[in-house]
């Protein structure tokens, strides 16, 4: 299938894809409002054809509700660059992992005050009951010497820890 | 379309598949239901928020394979059912989920104590430890979107087992009082877990065209997995009961019609009303 559109593709047809990807870096996850879908690893095929462009993303985590604002979203920043029409689509397989957020991405949770997830998160389900996550950095001071308070915090995908170094709370991103 | 029946209810031609998935999504649906009790009412606010945290990621499974159970459907007869019929519109029978999920959990009732904490820890370690075996068990699923939902679900289910774990632990090590009613609770429990691991013909189906694990499978990962938690939390793995709980075959407890006139009730009072 791929290599059947990539042969069909236009000069004209990769223009919008090109607009489609440029529209789809200014939207954001309404949760943590400073990583894009793109930054978030949630767009897994942007294809134009005469029939308009399609979009496929992954859903984050199985209950999270932004999943529907976020298709909502694209679709309204794709038709406000005119492209139209615009059919947005989830797949699930393979499923979403932390380990796509970009390296922009963790760095712009840094800077918003949410330690970033490791980057090891693709083997996690099999993992012993015991094993917990370590070495999550304070996102102020940079201490490693902090502590989990919950593993569930304000959204499904935040952990609630806190610096013992410079007392402040924070949260993490967690690996999934 | 699915038939349609008395007060608005849908009727379903149930295949093997249908069935199977039905009970994966029923469970994660009723348990979601019941942890949402504790919603506001949590002994301390972060686990208020990680009671109704872990609902959140059951209702988004039964919302997958719910979904995925109404294009099972829809393949096989046609017709537009969707999620929400599937949850809001059937009758008690057509519900296939485990027996253990739809007991009271934080009300009481008059026929079962309800409102101990330690009934929602242990219920929600046993049952989390059962759906990461189930999750494992479907990554290799034939069925692409079962693999795409459990790739996903095996994950959250482990953050959902350490953390009732911990719980396990603290109240099974703790005071004697803490101890007394966690045993209490597991003394409860433990006869509804029987059906975890039941075999019938659907599961057989399953298991031999690689739709997923029969039920029968999974206990051996189950009771190591419990019994790593049981040992620190000083809790003696109870003594097997001839009980056997037939939720799963759509013979439910006395309770579950209460779960369903709260679940179901806007459906059924105002049918396809949206907002």
């Amino acid at each position: 299938m791929v290599a059947a559109n990539a042969m069909v593709s236009t000069p004209e047809q990769l223009a919008r894809e090109a607009a489609a990807w440029a529209a789809l870096a200014t939207v954001l996850d309404p949760e943590v409002p400073v990583l894009s879908v793109c930054d978030l690893g949630l767009v897994r095929g942007v294809h134009a054809s005469a029939h308009g462009v399609d979009v496929v993303l992954t859903p984050t985590y199985s209950g999270c509700p932004a999943t529907e604002v976020i298709a909502q979203a694209v679709e309204q920043a794709l038709l406000a660059v005119g492209l139209a029409p615009v059919t947005v689509t989830q797949r699930r397989e393979p499923a979403w992992t932390s380990d796509w957020i970009s390296a922009e991405g963790r760095d712009k949770l840094r800077q918003y005050g949410i330690a970033p997830p490791s980057g090891a998160a693709a083997v996690q389900g099999a993992q012993r009951i015991g094993i917990r996550p370590r070495n999550v950095a304070c996102p102020r001071c940079d201490s490693l010497n902090t502590e989990r308070l919950s593993a569930f915090g304000s959204t499904a995908c935040k952990a609630l820890h806190r610096c013992l170094a410079c007392l402040e709370p924070f949260e993490h991103f967690k690996p999934i | 379309m699915a038939a349609a029946l008395a007060g608005g209810s849908i009727a379903l031609e149930l295949t093997h598949p249908l069935r199977y998935v039905l009970r994966l999504a029923d469970t994660a649906l009723i348990h979601a239901q019941r942890l949402a009790e504790w919603c506001g009412h949590g002994p301390v606010l972060e686990e208020d928020i990680a009671l109704t945290n872990m609902a959140l990621d059951l209702l988004g499974q039964a919302r997958a394979l719910l979904t995925h159970a109404a294009h099972l459907h829809n393949g096989v007869q046609g017709g537009g059912l969707d999620e929400d019929q599937l949850a809001y519109l059937r009758n008690e029978a057509d519900f296939f989920n485990l027996t253990l999920v739809e007991q009271p959990l934080r009300k009481s009732s008059a026929h079962a104590p309800g409102g101990d904490f330690a009934d929602t820890v242990l219920r929600n370690f046993l049952l989390a430890t059962w759906f990461k075996a189930v999750w494992m068990g479907l990554s290799s699923s034939t069925d692409v979107e079962l693999r795409g939902i459990a790739a996903k679900a095996v994950k959250e289910a482990r953050y959902h087992q350490q953390h009732a774990g911990d719980w396990v632990v603290r109240l099974g090590d703790g005071t004697p009082e803490s101890a007394r009613r966690l045993q209490a609770a597991l003394a409860r429990a433990w006869p509804y877990t029987a059906e975890m691991f039941a075999g019938d013909a659907v599961d057989e189906a399953a298991s031999s065209t690689g739709l997923g694990p029969a039920r029968a499978s999974l206990r051996g990962a189950w009771l190591s997995e419990v019994q790593e938690v049981f040992a620190p939390a000083l809790l003696p793995v109870p003594a097997d009961t001839p009980f056997l709980s037939t939720g799963t075959q759509g013979r439910h407890s006395e309770h579950m019609g209460f779960i369903l006139a709260e679940l179901q009730s806007l459906q059924r009072q105002f049918p396809g009303g949206r907002w």
